[in-house]
């Protein structure tokens, strides 16, 4: 068999029909476009997501009271106190791998100044808190020691507690707002961070001592949270590991008795974030998949009633010597040329659309080369696969039929 | 003087038998004939004579039912599809009553043709023996003129090109000039005539008894065999016919 010659002739036949080739490249052309497209949106939306979560902090670690729920099972209420001051302590000073370590506890309520009043909740931690979410004090400064020690009544608040309640414009460092009929001493004022990823307003924060939350207004001596940061995100494994040993040890817990008490670091809840974000880009892709099939049986189509319309052409290259492979050959050759044509075509049409997209709606995106790479490849299948019915068609017919078709 | 010639058609006692529902169509009852190497033969027949089958089989694109086929020393009955595939490809020129041209193409890319699916053929040599076989068929000045700007018997002869170019053993004319009118049918019979002088084989299927004139032998085919084989001693010079038509001011 001659390729080359099988090459040229298929060329022939598309080069007589231009048009008809174009409206049916146009199939494959969109279908591949909208893959690209699609997976471009889907992929940038959920590097935007990933880089957001590593913005609040890549190397948090959560540690939270209780048991995860096992089997359906409810674990009591008790078991939700596990966490004491004295984890937190032990964690702050045998813990090799954080940097930075802060305990959470909070309530919720409304903060008077004035005739103002918003409605947030005042979260108890410690100074690393600031650290370990990437905070950082804009005006005035941040509680310290003393002030954990003494349970002091002061407040590090975010802009927009702070626009809320300090409507007249006044310098809210200094001033001093009402929480549940307790006074506290705004001491310092966040940069604003925005809303984050969830849409959750970052500047919506009161930051008190924690030893002021827990004694003064909650009259608790548990914790609802221990916020941590491994001192680099790679050593986070070795870090959770530390830490749920350090606490079994603390909580007396036996070997095989479940740890009551989780621990999670960002990396889950990135992936948990953008397993969502994956599945919406597995439906873009599905959708756009579909209209690539679409394209295929478009071609398939195409070529079945090309090899009815050149039935005659056929009879001849076979009274002249055409095997029905050469033939087959032919016909697949000329499917896959427009499918790849097409695809090529629909590549450099989708990245211009995802970058139209990018430009004109300011979506983040991000073109990957396995998506390139897949949708050629599936267009390519889809050619030989469409290509291969009506090929086989032509093949098979009987030359003298054929040439006496009419 | 035939009988020291290269056979190059060798029937023998060839039957093609076709089924048509719960009866049997016997379109070929023991054809048996030698074409020898050189000859110009007109099969003649009317319809329903066996003389389509009997192209078909002579041309490899069907194989008899019983009987033996030698084509050029070649027996053809037992081959495969791809067998006699190739076998057409080096052996036979086929020549379509409809010219059969591959339309938007080229004169030259035409004649090609067969060429293509012959790999002892590179490009350039696929070219020079293109335009040889044109320039046999007197249109050596319209080598790059599409099939849909020629005239039918431009076409024709371009046809006949086709049929040269690979050299082969026999061509095999069906009806050629069946579309053609008396002036141009007259053309083609000049160069299947001069055809004929430089030693090729020829085998011309029609139902037109007078083309029969200008050949050198004639098989008379009726029922499915072979009923008068005769040789045409007065073989009339298609050059003669053409000047001795009245003047056309058009052609």
């Amino acid at each position: 068999m001659n390729w080359s010659n099988l090459f040229k002739i298929a060329l022939k036949a598309i080069a007589n029909n231009k048009l008809r080739t174009f409206l049916t490249m146009l199939g494959i052309i969109i279908g591949v476009a909208s893959v690209i497209t699609m997976l471009a949106i889907g992929q940038g939306s959920k590097q935007s997501i990933q880089s957001q979560i590593s913005k609040m902090g890549s190397n948090m670690i959560m540690i939270m009271p209780g048991a995860e729920r096992r089997g359906g099972v409810r674990m009591g209420s008790s078991d939700m106190q596990t966490l004491k001051i004295s984890d937190y302590n032990t964690l702050k000073e045998e813990c090799t791998y954080l940097s930075a370590i802060s305990p959470s506890v909070s309530s919720g309520g409304q903060f008077i100044f004035g005739g103002n009043n918003y409605s947030s909740s005042i979260s108890g931690v410690s100074q690393d808190y600031l650290k370990i979410r990437q905070l950082e004090v804009e005006d005035g400064e941040m509680f310290d020691d003393t002030d954990i020690a003494q349970s002091a009544k002061v407040c590090v608040i975010g802009k927009t507690i702070a626009d809320n309640l300090f409507t007249a414009g006044e310098n809210p460092v200094g001033q001093i707002i009402r929480f549940k009929n307790m006074p506290f001493t705004v001491i310092g004022v966040l940069k604003s961070k925005g809303y984050n990823t969830m849409g959750q307003d970052q500047d919506d924060v009161v930051l008190a001592p924690f030893t002021t939350v827990m004694k003064r207004i909650l009259s608790v001596n548990y914790l609802s949270m221990i916020y941590a940061s491994a001192i680099t995100e790679g050593q986070t494994q070795e870090a959770i590991n530390e830490i749920s040993d350090i606490l079994r040890t603390n909580h007396k817990l036996q070997d095989g008795k479940a740890d009551n008490f989780n621990v999670r670091s960002q990396e889950e809840l990135s992936s948990m974030m953008t397993s969502t974000t994956t599945s919406m880009t597995i439906l873009l892709a599905c959708v756009a998949g579909i209209s690539l099939i679409v394209g295929g049986i478009g071609i398939m189509n195409i070529m079945y009633v090309s090899v009815t319309e050149r039935t005659k052409e056929i009879g001849l290259r076979m009274s002249v010597g055409a095997r029905g492979l050469d033939i087959l050959t032919q016909f697949l050759i000329e499917a896959v040329m427009i499918s790849i044509t097409g695809g090529l075509i629909g590549v450099l049409l989708g990245v211009g659309a995802a970058y139209g997209v990018k430009f004109f709606a300011g979506w983040p995106i991000a073109i990957q080369p396995m998506s390139v790479i897949l949708s050629f490849a599936v267009c390519s299948i889809t050619g030989i696969f469409f290509g291969w019915y009506p090929a086989k068609k032509a093949a098979n017919l009987d030359p003298i039929e054929a040439i006496r078709y009419e | 003087m035939s009988q020291e010639k290269k056979v190059v058609i060798d029937l023998q006692n060839i039957r093609r038998d076709f089924i048509v529902g719960e009866e049997t169509v016997r379109a070929l009852r023991g054809v048996s004939f030698k074409i020898y190497e050189g000859e110009f033969v007109t099969i003649m027949g009317k319809s329903g004579s066996g003389k389509s089958t009997l192209l078909n089989t002579l041309g490899c694109l069907d194989t008899p039912t019983s009987g033996e086929y030698y084509l050029d020393g070649v027996s053809v009955r037992k081959m495969s599809k791809n067998e006699r595939a190739i076998l057409r490809n080096r052996k036979i020129g086929f020549v379509f009553q409809s010219y059969n041209l591959l339309a938007k193409t080229t004169a030259i890319e035409n004649v090609e043709l067969p060429l293509m699916y012959n790999t002892k053929y590179n490009s350039k040599q696929r070219r020079e023996a293109a335009i040889q076989a044109l320039q046999m068929v007197g249109l050596g000045n319209r080598l790059e003129h599409k099939s849909n700007q020629m005239s039918g018997g431009q076409m024709q002869r371009v046809a006949i090109a086709r049929a040269l170019v690979n050299n082969p053993a026999v061509i095999l004319a069906d009806e050629a000039t069946g579309n053609l009118d008396t002036r141009t049918s007259f053309e083609i019979l000049v160069l299947f005539q001069k055809l004929w002088k430089d030693g090729k084989t020829i085998i011309f299927v029609t139902h037109n008894p007078d083309i029969a004139q200008y050949s050198q032998r004639n098989i008379f085919l009726a029922d499915g065999k072979v009923k008068d084989d005769t040789v045409n001693n007065h073989i009339l010079s298609a050059e003669e016919g053409l000047a001795a038509l009245p003047k056309n001011e058009e052609d």
